[in-house]
Parts: C-alpha cells; structure tokens; sequence
C-alpha cells in the first residue's frame, strides 16, 4: 500500500516537473529601445506588380483614413476590437518581442493602441473628449506604425491570455493593409510576393532550377536508399498536388525528400507546379487582394494538373492561409473532400493506419522536442497530429514546459513578414522565449513542422547557444521509415 | 410658491431630465453599436484554436468569457481575482438595485439582499487594487490613460455615495421608490431631496452616457469577439465572406 502512494506521489511530481511553466523573466518598460529597428522599405519595382502605389500617394493622410474607414465596414473583429480593449494589460508580459527586448509598443495592447489612437482621433471623439490618447494620422505616427506593425509577427499569441480574445494580428493586419494602400510596405514582403507572381515561389526559383534539385534530390535518395524514388514536376493526372514551402527544394531538403518517401511507400502519384511551388503566402502579412492571389495560383495549378487533391507541406502560415482558400478561393469542390489537407494530417492518419513499416530505434540518437509554430497550432488546429507522428516515429519525445506549446506556443520571431536581416535584432530578441524553452528540455533535435522556422531558429539557437538541431516532423519518419 | 420651492422644482426638473437623457443616450447608444457590430461582416475564420466544434460549444465557450474570465485567469491570477471580484460585486450590486425600479420586488432580489449590501461596502478594495495595479506596474502605467482613472474613479464614487445613503446618511427608501417608480413608469416626482442621494443618481447618469462610448463597451462587445464566437470548423462546410468576390484578382 505505502509502495503505492509513493509511486502515486512520484509519478504527480513528475507529472508537475513536465508540466510546470517557464518562468521567463519580464523585462521592465524601456521606451524607444526598439524603435530603431525599422525593416527596409519597399521597392518601386516590387509595388507595382503587386498593386500597389509604387510611392507615397498625394493626400496620404486622407487616403489612410478613407482605408481605415473602409476596412471598419469590412472587419468586425477590427472594429470590436478597436472598441472593447479594457487596456488590462493582461496581454502586455505574453509578445515574445516585448520579452525580448523592453519595447513598450511591442506590448500587444500598446502596439493595437498605435492604431487606436487613430481611431480615436477621427471616429471615436467621445474618448478623445474625456482624455482618452488621440492623434492625427501623421508622419510620427506613420514611423510608429512602420516600425512597430513590422516587430509584430501575427502569432496570436497575446489573444490567448486577452479575456475577449482581442487578436492583435487582426490590428496588425489592419494597419499593414492601410499601410499598404498608400505606398508603404517593407522590401522583405513586397518582394516576396512579386517573385511569387514572377517565378512562382517566395525564393524566386525558376522553372530549370526546381527541376534540376528535384534531379538532384532523387539522385540523392537512390544513394541513400538504392531505389528509384521520384519527385515528379508538373505531372499532368497525378493524384496529389504538393505545395510545400520552396525553401523544402533549396533548404530544407530532408523534408522534401521525406515527402518523396513518404509518397513512394504509399505508392501514391504526386507532383510539384512549376507554377505554383509556395505554399507560403505572404499576402497573408501585406493585403487581402495579394493573399487572395497568391493562394489561386493553387488552385489553378490543382486544375491544369487534374489532380484529385491539393496538399499543403510543412509550412505555417501556408496553412494559415490554405484554411482560408476555400473562402477566398473556393469553392473546392473539384477536388476530393476533405480540403484542405496538411501533411501531417494526411501523414498522421496513415501511421495511424499502419501504412508504414517503422523503425524507431534509428531516431535513438535524437531527443526531440517539439515546436508548434504558430499558424499551424494557433491558427490552424494542428496540435496533435504532428505530436503523434513524433511519438509513431521516436522513443525519445520531450515536451518543452506547458506555458510555451500548443496555442500557448511561443513564436519563432521571424514569422508575418520578419524574416529578414536588417531587423536581426529583433528577431534574436523574439525567438529568445523558444530557445530557452527549448535550452530547459536538454534536447538536441527541434522538430517543427515550418519552413519559417526553420528558417529562424538555427540562428536564434546559435545566438542564445542552445545546442539543438532544428529540423521537419518528416525527417524523422524518414529516418524511421523502412521501405 | 416660495422662491426655494421654486429652485428645487427647476433643479428637480433638470436631474429627472438628466435621467431620461442619459437613460436615451444609454439605450440608443448600445443599440446602434450593437447594430453596427451585427451588420459588420466577418471576412475570414480567425477562431482561437482549439475551439468548440459546435454551436452549444461556443455558447459555453462565451459563457465561460463572461462568468469566470478563463484566459485571464492564465495570464495573470492576481489580476483574474481582482477583476472576477470587482465584477462579481458589480453585478450584485446591480441585482440589488432592480428593487428600486420593480413592483412587486423579486423574491431573489430580496433573498441576495444581505450579500449584494455586503458586496457594495466590498466594492472599493477590488476597485482600489485595479487602480494602484495601473500605477503598480510599468507596463499597466504605460497603457493607462485618463478614461482608465476615471472609469474606476467613477465607479468608485457611485459605490461609496450608494454606501452613504444606504447606510450612514440614510435616505427615505419610501421616497426614493416613489422617485425611480415615477421615471420607469413615465409619471415623474421630485427626487428626495438628498443631496448625497442627488450626487450618487447624477454619477450613475455619468456613467450611462458614458457607457457606449467607452472601453465599457466589452461588456456588450464579448458576444461579438470573431475569435470567441465561431466554431471550429475551418476546413467544412465552406465559409462564405460575401464581400470576397468585389476583392478583384487578374
């Protein structure tokens, strides 16, 4: 009996150590101290192909408040948002990058109050009357929200903590896209939407070049494996469209030619589009116009193909943004119901099903953890699917501590359009919570299922010299996977 | 009609006045934002993962919002405490006053009439704390601007004058039934001429005028919050934003 209780008793510790928070020390206000770090601005070139002015249009101020007036007739969680903040500040400790650096705006409520302010100004004069903040629309305020709108990374995660769920990536969406309006944006996005609508994909790979690292990639799996395993291009009748991020062709091929296994095992037809081969949108980070076109090039794809389903890879806000292609784009009933599908859905299920023959001790040499990026977990539902294919395909999962996963989950610090190196600073500061999350569970392999991050995190480890591998949820089915 | 009549008959004018205005601009106030919000489209599904699947789920999600503030309680407890009570006693309070303005009262209005007076001497420490946690703390102090302090200053002061007239300088409860009675029932009377009974009735019309206006609003704003109030549906049935197809593409 007494062996009992004290096996009971253990366990509940252990329970409580896997499952205690991080504590992350809070910075105090250090106003400005961000303020420096601004994203470089658009590019003519780039505007123009995307619609937008190629320069500050006359009249801008009138013209951002014609927008704001607009995207308020369009956007209910905008205009509820604008209005119902009790500026409790329960959301203030929660922004990575108010963690990270100190920045008063870069506590989500100050960062929503920069365009609150302006709301006050010309559409709410009851609370300006009574002394509430309020400011025209001007080239100070036009700088806050360059830089401040830009150190946002539309997680979502301040909505968790707010009692009315304010999503502050609705405000940042908001003003980027006023921003916008008038000629405004970053060099980063604008230019990764503009490659999108040249070559296709956000790294600008031409046609040849996919192609030829698909070659490449194959060559690479008949070395590994010594079968004949293809990564199809624009094959015409193919079951299943892969969209995956192009960075999986360029960067992170583990996981494309995880998915070529993965594919090959089941004996499925697949193929990639030279014409749509991104599945990240980032649209999604400038307007809804370019979001809206960047994710029909899909569907377009998906058609001149004739495929019977589209699925999107392991990419975050590519599946922030597929879980709205059947609004934006839809409908999708030319393709085989459910839509959309993310691998890992697709890949979580057939494990399930015992589709493949797996060896878990070859992952033995890894402690995983598992980072859940924020618009597959968030914003996407996807929570339990990548954990389960971690556990079908390794002995070795750890959880990082509860307050920094699921939809508590911590941003990398380079997602919504902050992946570029002028704001390095910014984005070390960000993924500053995550790598020490990461650092608290010993392990050395970061699965996570986003190119974005995978992308970030290698840097932020290095830079908070967190000895952990960043890689694919695939990879390790890869690695597991007997053919 | 001696000249001081005279002046209380104006005065007592002007406050009954004041009281349909602000009960006007209370009720016209809400109701057009509220209208506005309905009318106000919502483009995409921005729900807050994981979500309820169904609509009694999201009913319950909303509920919960409303009575026990959940993801306050994760972001901050000492907060959740001092917010849930300070609510808490606002709506006893509340509960309380309906016998001013009912005929017959209620018999639960008259049963939580021991805890809802308690509640109204409670008040001013959970109000207290939300002010010195707005000068407490940096990061409250940078966000807190004048309409904060005045929210809960006004509030503050409506509970103490209540306090007063209820129990320290007491005012005839006979009068004031007749008072509110009248204003409910369109057949208006002088109120009792109590003048910390006047103060406590004008700060109460304050704060209904101030009420649409203001951040007081997320008491009715809630039920419209998109990422609290859809189902978490994402992949099907298709979700329709009528103004997708004006959002031209090639």
């Amino acid at each position: 009996m007494t062996e009992k209780w004290t096996d009971f008793a253990a366990t509940a510790l252990a329970w409580r150590k896997t499952n205690s928070g991080l504590a992350i020390p809070i910075p105090e206000v250090d106003e400005g101290v961000a303020a420096t770090m601004v994203c470089h601005p658009s590019k003519a070139k780039d505007m123009k192909p995307i619609a937008l002015p190629t320069e500050r249009v006359p009249h801008w101020q009138a013209r951002a408040i014609e927008k704001l007036r607009e995207l308020l007739t369009k956007y209910r969680g905008l205009q509820v948002y604008l209005d119902i903040c009790a500026q409790c500040g329960a959301c203030a400790d929660k922004c990575q990058f108010y963690l990270g650096t100190g920045d008063p705006n870069n506590m989500p409520v100050a960062r929503a109050n920069l365009l609150r302010k302006v709301y006050r100004y010309y559409f709410k004069r009851a609370e300006k009357f009574l002394g509430g903040d309020a400011e025209p629309f001007n080239e100070q305020v036009l700088k806050e929200w360059y830089t401040y709108f830009y150190q946002c990374s539309e997680c979502r995660r301040c909505s968790v903590f707010c009692p009315y769920g304010i999503d502050t990536a609705e405000i940042t969406m908001a003003a980027r896209e006023i921003m916008a309006a008038i000629g405004v944006a970053t060099k980063y996005v604008t230019e990764v939407v503009a490659k999108v609508y040249e070559r296709g994909n956000n790294l600008g790979i031409p046609a040849p070049a996919w192609i030829d690292n698909c070659q490449f990639l194959e060559e690479e799996l008949k070395t590994e494996t010594g079968k004949d395993i293809r990564l199809p291009v624009d094959e015409v009748g193919a079951d299943v469209l892969l969209v995956m991020p192009s960075a999986d062709n360029f960067a992170n091929t583990d996981t494309m030619m995880a998915y070529a296994k993965l594919f090959y095992a089941l004996g499925i037809s697949w193929t990639t589009s030279t014409y749509a081969n991104e599945g990240g949108n980032f649209g999604l980070f400038l307007n809804y116009q370019n979001m809206k076109k960047v994710n029909k090039r899909i569907l377009d794809a998906a058609r001149q193909l004739k495929v019977k389903r589209v699925i999107w890879g392991e990419c975050g806000h590519a599946w922030r943004a597929a879980i709205y292609t059947n609004t934006l784009n839809g409908p999708m009933d030319f393709l085989d119901p459910p839509h959309p599908v993310h691998i890992c859905q697709f890949t979580a299920d057939l494990i399930k099903r015992g589709a493949f023959k797996i060896d878990k001790s070859a992952n033995d040499d890894l402690l995983i953890t598992y980072h859940d990026p924020c618009n597959v977990a968030r914003a996407g539902s996807l929570l339990e699917e990548p954990r389960a294919m971690i556990r079908a395909t390794c002995n070795r999962f750890v959880e990082m501590p509860r307050n920094t996963i699921r939809e508590k989950t911590f941003c990398c610090g380079a997602g919504g359009g902050l992946l570029t190196d002028e704001i390095m600073p910014i984005r070390m500061a960000g993924g500053k919570p995550r790598a020490e999350a990461c650092r608290s569970t010993g392990a050395n392999y970061l699965a996570v299922p986003c190119a974005i991050c995978k992308a970030q995190l290698p840097e932020v480890m290095k830079h908070w010299k967190v000895d952990a591998r960043v890689g694919g949820v695939h990879d390790l089915l890869s690695r597991a996977m007997v053919l | 009609m001696n000249d001081a009549a005279m002046v209380w008959n104006l005065v007592a004018a002007l406050i009954i006045g004041f009281a349909y205005l602000s009960a006007f601009v209370l009720v016209g106030g809400l109701l057009l934002r509220l209208a506005l919000y309905i009318q106000t489209p919502v483009p995409l599904k921005i729900v807050q993962t994981p979500g309820p699947k169904s609509a009694p789920g999201v009913v319950a999600r909303i509920a919960g919002d409303v009575l026990i503030f959940p993801n306050l309680f994760q972001a901050d407890r000492l907060l959740w405490l001092g917010a849930w009570v300070f609510h808490a006693c606002l709506f006893l309070i509340l509960v309380r006053h309906t016998r001013y303005f009912l005929y017959p009262v209620p018999e639960l209005v008259i049963d939580w009439q021991t805890i809802s007076v308690y509640a109204g001497f409670f008040f001013p420490i959970p109000a207290l704390y939300l002010f010195w946690r707005r000068l407490a703390s940096s990061r409250v102090l940078y966000i807190s601007g004048l309409p904060d302090y005045i929210t809960l200053i006004l509030l503050t002061a409506i509970a103490s004058t209540g306090m007063l007239v209820h129990y320290f300088a007491r005012v005839y409860l006979v009068d004031v039934k007749a008072f509110t009675l009248g204003l409910v029932t369109f057949a208006p009377v002088p109120p009792p001429p109590h003048p910390i009974f006047i103060v406590h009735f004008l700060l109460v019309c304050a704060l209904l005028i101030w009420f649409p206006f203001s951040k007081l609003m997320h008491a009715g704003g809630i039920f419209f919050s998109p990422t609290r109030n859809q189902i978490d549906n994402v992949l099907y049935p298709r979700y329709v934003n009528k103004w997708n197809e004006e959002v031209r593409v090639d």
